[in-house]
């Protein structure tokens, strides 16, 4: 175990953060998959109730990153995890903490649309069911719509709840998985490329869609594209071979870059 | 005469292949440089030219004037030959050879799929006529609805209520048997093992498969029945030697591994991504397995048992050694069966004349067999399609 004290390059606190309340604080996070170092010394604080932007080169560790925060990494074989990460102030990776329940709390939106082979009314009721929220049968229905609502997928759906999830167009689909998340009533969502899937229009939607519910979760995204950084985040990581190089306002991060590996990949020349 | 004519086919197509190939080559050192075919095509389409024409040549003299025939060799050279001679003229600049040849392999190997098509055809319509032939003597109402079989009893009865009650009987427990313990032990090598206990694992369930049926069933008779026996009549139960419930287990043990292992292949083939969606969602293991793999694997875990099931319906070899040949018309797992496999096997056993309405009696039931297999694998086929969703 490496534990040497260096912390990663820590940028300036972004202006936004004073005026939000921080969500998630990772203090010294390193992420192992057996000997490979893929996440070293990171340190950030991510406020609630905006943006974030993962950005960064492919392979540099944005999704080991987001994926330790609902701590899907343990389903991996050989990944190891050390440091901190505290969300609204308590360490997840404590021993008295259920991972169950913490998922509740973290919605996660996958690169790949996958709904699960039920029909749309039972992909989105998946979570209410199994963590037992709705008290009666129209709550659960109340529940379900709700968040195809919020998910601006309903009006498209609404004829058809108990036709298959799977049989819906990429962006829907991705729609639905939203929806999903969000009916379990998350404080956080990770979103890892959720739009490499999809066409311009479709990615437009979810962007859409992000801006309008960012008032009330904290949400992460992790994507390959700069305009779509610039467009919904609000806050700018970049991310560099297991390094978090640089953290700020988007609007910094896009005009006056202050690392110059930053500066290279946003111009586009590495990466 | 055989051997003379299969060399001279073997001949002919050799020359075929090289005569065709010499002559594009020709033709193409003659200066026509843009022929539509390599060499090697007109040669390989002129040897099957050859090959056919011969190879038909043959076929039809065997079949009318019979295998020694002289007339046999000799048509086949004259024809393969002709072929020969025939095609070369057809070799031009222009000349499809290639599109011809991969025109005929496919003709070929239509034909193949066509002799095992037509071969099960044939099998179906020859049990079909020797039923009609049995429903000449003995009216399917009495066959199909009669609750008594007694095949060599004199006046012969061939009610068929107690050997299908029999079959389902046994069948019933073997499913009871295996479903449960092949699909548990297919969650478990499919998501709980490490690598390496299903590299332990499953190699031995397959083991379990390639032991021989006959093996299971003295297994049945000599160990099973005795145990279940002794053990029901600890109990004060009646249990014949012979018992249902034996023979049932037996075949359970047989099916236990087609049950898991094709399941553990179809639990395997679930997208991960559906594991980690609902793990993202605060899923437990169990949930997950529960509510999301075995929903998304369950065309192929009902279509593994519906297999399982046809198995076990047309198995023979343990319930002849262990279900007995008594048919009694009862319900009673403890009490002596039999089943239409076991009567099948011991009506045609021995010297048999074919005409008379105990041998025939056997056909129908191989075709009362084949209908249920059909209508199983009709069923699982339905339903298969109806709960098939694409993963991705
Ligand atoms: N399951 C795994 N086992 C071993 N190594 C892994 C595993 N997942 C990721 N890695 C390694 O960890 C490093 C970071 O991977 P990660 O997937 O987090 O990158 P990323 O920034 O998300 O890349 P991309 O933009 O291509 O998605 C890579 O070098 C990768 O090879
Ligand atoms: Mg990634």
């Amino acid at each position: 175990m490496d534990a040497s004290p260096q912390k990663s390059t820590l940028s300036n606190s972004p202006r936004i953060l004073a005026a939000r309340d921080t969500k998630i604080v990772a203090s010294d996070v390193n992420v192992y998959y057996g000997e490979k170092h893929a996440i070293k010394h990171l340190s950030i604080d991510i406020p609630d109730r905006a943006v974030s932007a993962f950005i960064g080169p492919s392979g540099c560790g944005k999704s080991t990153f987001l994926r330790s925060i609902n701590r899907m990494n343990d389903t991996i074989d050989g990944c190891r995890v050390t440091g901190d990460i505290l969300v609204d102030g308590k360490n997840i990776y404590d021993r008295d903490l259920d991972v169950v329940q913490l998922r509740a709390r973290v919605g996660m939106v996958f690169q790949k649309p996958n709904p699960f082979p039920k029909s749309i009314f039972e992909n989105v009721a998946y979570g209410p069911r199994i963590h037992g929220i709705a008290k009666s049968k129209t709550d659960l229905e109340e529940i379900v719509v709700g968040s195809l609502k919020k998910a601006s997928l309903f009006e498209e759906v609404k004829d058809r709840l108990d036709h298959p999830g799977t049989g819906l167009s990429g962006g829907q689909q991705q729609r639905l998985c939203i929806a999903r998340a969000i009916a379990v009533n998350p404080e956080i969502i990770l979103m890892d490329e959720p739009c490499s899937a999809l066409d311009p229009i479709a990615s437009a939607r979810i962007e859409e869609l992000i801006d309008e519910i960012r008032q009330n979760y904290c949400i992460i995204i992790v994507t390959h594209s700069m305009q779509q950084a610039a467009r919904v985040s609000q806050l700018t990581a970049f991310f560099h071979l297991g390094d978090l190089v640089e953290f700020g306002d988007t609007d910094d991060m896009f005009t006056t870059p202050q690392d110059k590996r930053t500066q290279d990949y946003i111009t586009g020349r590495f990466g | 005469m055989t051997a003379w004519t299969l060399l001279i086919i073997a001949a002919l197509t050799a020359i075929g292949f090289f005569v065709g190939q010499a002559r594009a080559q020709g033709l193409r050192n003659a200066g026509a440089a843009s022929l539509h075919s390599l060499p090697a095509y007109h040669g390989l389409l002129m040897a099957s030219m050859a090959l056919a024409a011969a190879g038909i040549a043959t076929l039809a003299v065997a079949l009318v004037a019979g295998s020694d025939s002289m007339i046999m060799p000799a048509a086949a050279a004259l024809l393969g030959t002709g072929a020969i001679a025939a095609s070369h003229r057809l070799i031009t600049r222009d000349f499809r050879a290639r599109n011809r040849f991969e025109h005929f392999v496919k003709l070929v190997l239509i034909a193949c799929s066509g002799v095992a098509v037509l071969t099960t055809i044939g099998i179906v319509f020859s049990v079909l006529f020797e039923t009609l032939a049995f429903f000449g003597e003995v009216s399917p109402i009495e066959f199909l609805f009669g609750t008594h079989w007694s095949p060599t009893s004199t006046p012969a009865s061939f009610g068929l209520i107690p050997l299908l009650v029999g079959t389902l009987l046994i069948t019933f427990i073997a499913v009871l048997v295996a479903g449960p313990l092949g699909l548990l032990s297919a969650i478990y090598m499919a998501e709980y093992s490490s690598k390496k206990m299903r590299g332990v694992l499953k190699p031995l369930l397959e083991i379990l498969a390639g032991v021989p049926t006959v093996v299971l069933g003295f297994f049945a008779a000599l160990t099973v029945a005795p145990l279940i026996r002794n053990t029901g009549e600890g109990f004060g139960l009646i249990v014949a030697s012979e018992s249902a419930l034996a023979a049932g287990l037996v075949m359970g043990m047989m099916i236990v591994p087609l049950i898991s292992s094709l399941s553990d292949d179809i639990i395997n083939a679930v997208p991960q991504s559906l594991r980690d969606g609902s793990y993202a969602m605060g899923a437990t293991k169990s949930e997950t397995i529960k509510r999301v793999v075995l929903p998304a694997a369950l065309p192929g875990i009902v279509s593994a048992f519906m297999l399982a099931i046809s198995r076990a319906i047309g198995e023979t070899m343990i319930v002849v050694m262990a279900a007995g040949l008594a048919a009694n018309l009862s319900f009673n797992p403890l009490a002596a069966v039999t089943t239409i496999t076991v009567q099948i096997a011991t009506l045609l056993v021995g010297d048999q004349e074919f005409d008379s309405a105990k041998t025939l009696s056997a056909f129908a039931l191989g075709f009362v067999l084949f209908c249920f297999t059909l209508v199983l694998n009709y069923i699982a086929l339905r339903i298969v399609q109806r709960y098939r969703e694409q993963y991705d």
